[in-house]
């Protein structure tokens, strides 16, 4: 009984762990721009896709994980340069459609570089189950969570210990006055979109070994990153976390105990009951409007 | 009488109708044409929505695939004649859109377009898991649509009935534009606060304008399930509903004659595609892209004021 | 007999309290000017009256029937409109047809007759769009006829929002800075309309900073400062209170 909620759990927190850094990611660029960046599954499937096709070719894992990640974050500041800067005072509407016509694009892309095929890579420190009490753990899955904790420990101190970070900050709270204390609001931007793909490419490639990657794998990420993030608030890095693990986890209840043919469906849901019953989500701001 | 736009245009339309087919070299055409006047008119409904309401619905292929499969489900297991499944199903999917519609369109911006993205896909999934009921992810086949004994059958004959059924579609899209309930549908759009203190029910105008364009879909999602007979869940995932978002704004939103046209264009393009068949996916987003960024306006009105332009320089 | 009621009226933001326990009267067939620093509370109370916002604790009452807390949708069916400080004009529309949206209370709304375009429907609508014309005229934007909103100056804007605010046909008008970002002789210009309004038997009530068309052409006024009350009465009266010119009057001269 312990041992099947364990299991459960574990996976939930794995998956969690995945949605939380989209949903970081995400919230990350939706502070500096307002904007809802629909490319982001897009950038979890850069990261392994790239690893996958790099160490197949021979390359060391460590390497070809880096240049994902490099290449992951050119993706990610082109994608702010030409697509999302252009458009800046675009309506919602217009900004939404730009960053999913995105998706697509880069998902065609990815299916002409590379292919429709499932790749994987190798877990990284060998895939022996561990037992605790009673359920099987993944050694991947300490990967993933504990990269996670490392990337999130590491954001952290970027944007609470360093200048950039703080301006950065500072611009998401009112772009207008970071501008004109001089906070180059360009730059933060394609930082942010920078971070975002970095989030997404780590765990990408942390997941893997784990769930395979192809060139579709984005879609459903990007949106349950996305439920994350509404559920912890959209803006909101911590709740952007804890709206990840909630997730992975309620995802991963719900399947082992009710069904597992609907399990895409609970994120979904989830959004729709946030959204009804709390816009604001865990830990966001609210607001009226002056007119 | 024939200066004016809406019965200009009206007539325009109808003459184009009636002509295309002289220009189809072979019979493939009327399958891809009668597409394209299946996705004018979803655009046309959306368009209220989109274009005029000012709203957004990433979930909208969902509306056109339950009214597939509610005519499917109901002609094939429970023997309703066709005309009538497609009005039950259209009045099913209108009722749920009037019990989503409500508590989603207190909404705004992201937050609208993400819970009816949230919806869409619910309605994909339950269609893909349902086996029992939908035949799951292979799909289910359809009869074909017959009105007292006599079947609609063969591309010729539903080209007819898609161009009748968007002529009439545009004629009640530009009355009810042009109408006091258009009015305060269009003044919800631009601006709230202002549409409520003279007298409009913000909610009620959305949630109209939300339902009238998920019925519209609803109704050529019956069309098409008899018409193609046989369909699957994907018809209602949500790269059709981003598909059906990008025609209304490609042809320009507030625009009922741009949503007929982006809808065209974008149903014929991936033919012209074909030989790109690799890269159809990136021409796809390119052009979601770039339309929106050069053109944000829409094909039709970008081209009307340009026109405009031309006409006042001396 | 009073048209409309305040009564211990308070508004808090968190720890702002906007508006702090106000009471008054509004007399009908008045102007009646509502003026105060900034800051003081005076949007902050139109918004209150005409349903924007819900009020913390106190009453309003329209005819003696309770309206506080109600949505402004429902209040325009009373006889109430309203302008905006920052406009709320159609910018999607063109001038008439923000005009005649004002209108809508009074024309068929049914949504089967819209759709199949009725001849009912094509009939008021005429009749509303030459009526929306004359309002146009009314408030002097005769020229603007055919233009659209997107494309009308500034002060011409804050006109046709009161153009559209009397084609709801009110019996009580509020008027949120009417002559805010106006040159003198616009100003003079609303002037003119806002006395044509009230001769034509619509009670008035403005908030505005301009003081020489406050004291010009209002028949009460209250003065706000902090959110509460600090005087009330005829132009004169004001003019003469020490505490107003102390706080508000003094600076201005």
């Amino acid at each position: 009984m312990f041992a099947e909620f364990l299991q459960y759990l574990f996976s939930g927190l794995t998956s969690g762990a995945i949605y939380a850094l989209a949903g970081l990611g995400f919230a990350i660029i939706y502070n500096s721009s307002h904007v809802i960046n629909f490319a982001q599954g897009e950038f979890i499937m850069i990261g392994g896709m790239a690893t996958a096709t790099l160490v197949a070719a021979g390359m060391p894992l460590p390497l070809a994980a880096a240049l994902a990640v490099v290449a992951t974050m050119a993706v990610g500041v082109a994608l702010e340069k030409f697509a999302v800067e252009p458009a800046r005072n675009a309506d919602v509407t217009a900004i939404i459609i730009i960053t999913i016509g995105a998706s697509i694009f880069l998902r065609g892309a990815a299916q002409v570089l590379w292919d429709k095929e499932f790749h994987s890579l190798p877990a990284f420190s060998g895939d022996t189950p561990l037992k605790v009490a009673g359920a099987t753990l993944m050694p991947q899955s300490l990967w993933v969570v504990g990269v996670a904790v490392l990337v999130i420990a590491a954001l952290w101190w970027f944007f609470n210990r360093t200048m950039f970070g703080k301006a950065m900050l500072a611009t998401s709270y009112n772009p207008l006055a970071a501008r004109l204390m001089g906070i180059p609001v360009k730059t933060v931007l394609m930082v942010a979109f920078a971070l975002s793909a970095l989030l997404g490419a780590v765990g990408g490639i942390v997941m893997t070994p784990i769930t395979f990657t192809n060139y579709e794998a984005g879609i459903m990420l990007g949106l349950k990153g996305f439920s994350a993030a509404v559920l912890g608030g959209l803006g909101s890095g911590a709740g952007a976390i804890v709206g990840g693990l909630l997730v992975g986890v309620a995802e991963a209840l719900a399947s082992g105990y009710l069904s597992s043919a609907y399990k895409d469906a609970i994120a979904f849901i989830i959004i729709l009951f946030v959204l009804f019953f709390m816009p604001s989500g865990l830990f966001g701001k609210k607001g009226t409007e002056r007119v | 009488m024939w200066k004016s736009p809406r019965t200009g245009g009206l007539g325009l339309l109808a003459v184009l109708l009636a002509a295309a087919p002289l220009t189809f070299p072979n019979a493939y055409f009327y399958d891809v044409a009668v597409n394209a006047l299946f996705n004018a008119v979803i655009c046309v409904g959306l368009n209220l929505l989109i274009g005029y309401g000012g709203q957004i619905s990433l979930g909208h292929a969902g509306f056109y695939a339950l009214g597939a499969y509610g005519s499917a489900i109901l002609v094939g297991r429970y023997g309703l004649p066709p005309l009538a499944a497609m009005l039950v199903s259209a009045t099913g999917v209108g009722m749920l859109a009037f019990v989503v519609g409500r508590p989603i369109l207190k909404l705004k911006g992201h937050y609208l377009a993400m819970a009816t993205l949230g919806i869409g896909i619910i309605i994909h999934i339950v269609l893909k898991t349902e086996s029992g009921l939908t035949g799951g992810p292979d799909g289910m086949g359809v009869d074909p649509f017959q009105i007292a004994g006599f079947a609609v059958s063969g591309d010729k004959a539903w080209y007819w009935v898609g161009a009748a059924l968007l002529v009439l579609a545009v004629w009640l899209a530009l009355n009810l534009v042009d109408s006091p309930v258009g009015r305060a549908l269009r003044a919800v759009h631009g601006s709230e606060v202002g549409a409520e203190v003279v007298g409009i029910d913000t909610t009620r105008y959305k949630v109209l304008v939300f339902v009238v364009s998920a019925v519209f879909a609803s109704l050529v999602g019956s069309l098409f399930a008899h018409k193609n007979g046989f369909i699957t869940p994907d018809i209602g995932s949500f790269f059709r509903s981003i598909e059906l978002v990008t025609m209304v704004v490609l042809g320009g939103m507030a625009s009922t004659f741009g949503a007929v046209i982006g809808a065209v264009i974008l149903t014929l393009l991936p033919q012209f595609l074909a030989a790109f068949e690799d890269y159809e996916a990136m021409v796809l987003g390119g052009i979601m892209m770039g339309t929106m960024i050069f053109l944000p306006k829409g094909l039709l009105p970008s081209v009307r004021g340009l026109w405009a332009r031309r006409r006042a320089a001396p | 007999m009073s048209l409309l009621t305040v009564a211990g009226l308070s508004k808090e933001f968190g720890g702002v309290h906007a508006v702090e326990d106000l009471s008054f009267t509004i007399h009908p067939g008045t102007i009646h000017s509502i003026i105060g620093p900034n800051g003081a509370g005076k949007t902050t109370l139109f918004n209150l009256i005409t349903g924007v916002y819900v009020p913390s604790r106190g009453s309003i009452r329209l005819d003696d029937k309770e309206i506080a807390g109600r949505r402004p949708s429902e209040l325009a069916a009373l006889g109430m409109s309203r302008t905006f400080q920052n406009l709320q004009v159609f910018f999607n529309m063109s001038a008439v047809e923000n005009v005649m949206v004002g209108h809508h209370l009074h024309l068929g709304r049914g949504f089967l007759p819209a759709l199949l375009r009725l001849p009912s429907v094509v009939r008021r609508d005429r009749a509303c769009r030459a009526h929306c014309i004359e309002l146009l005229e009314f408030v002097g934007l005769g020229r603007y006829v055919g233009a659209e909103a997107a494309s009308m100056p500034y002060g011409a804007l804050k006109r046709l929002e009161i153009a559209r605010a009397l084609a709801a046909q009110p019996r009580l008008l509020l008027l949120d800075e009417p002559a805010a970002g106006l040159n003198a002789t616009e100003s003079r210009e609303i002037d003119e309309v806002i006395k044509k309004v009230a001769a034509t038997g619509v009670t008035v009530v403005l908030v505005e900073h301009d003081m020489k068309m406050v004291m010009g052409i209002s028949d009460h006024i209250l003065v706000l400062n902090y959110g509460r009350k600090l005087a009330e009465g005829t132009p004169a009266e004001v003019r003469a209170n020490p505490e107003v010119v102390a706080a508000y009057l003094g600076a201005q001269g």
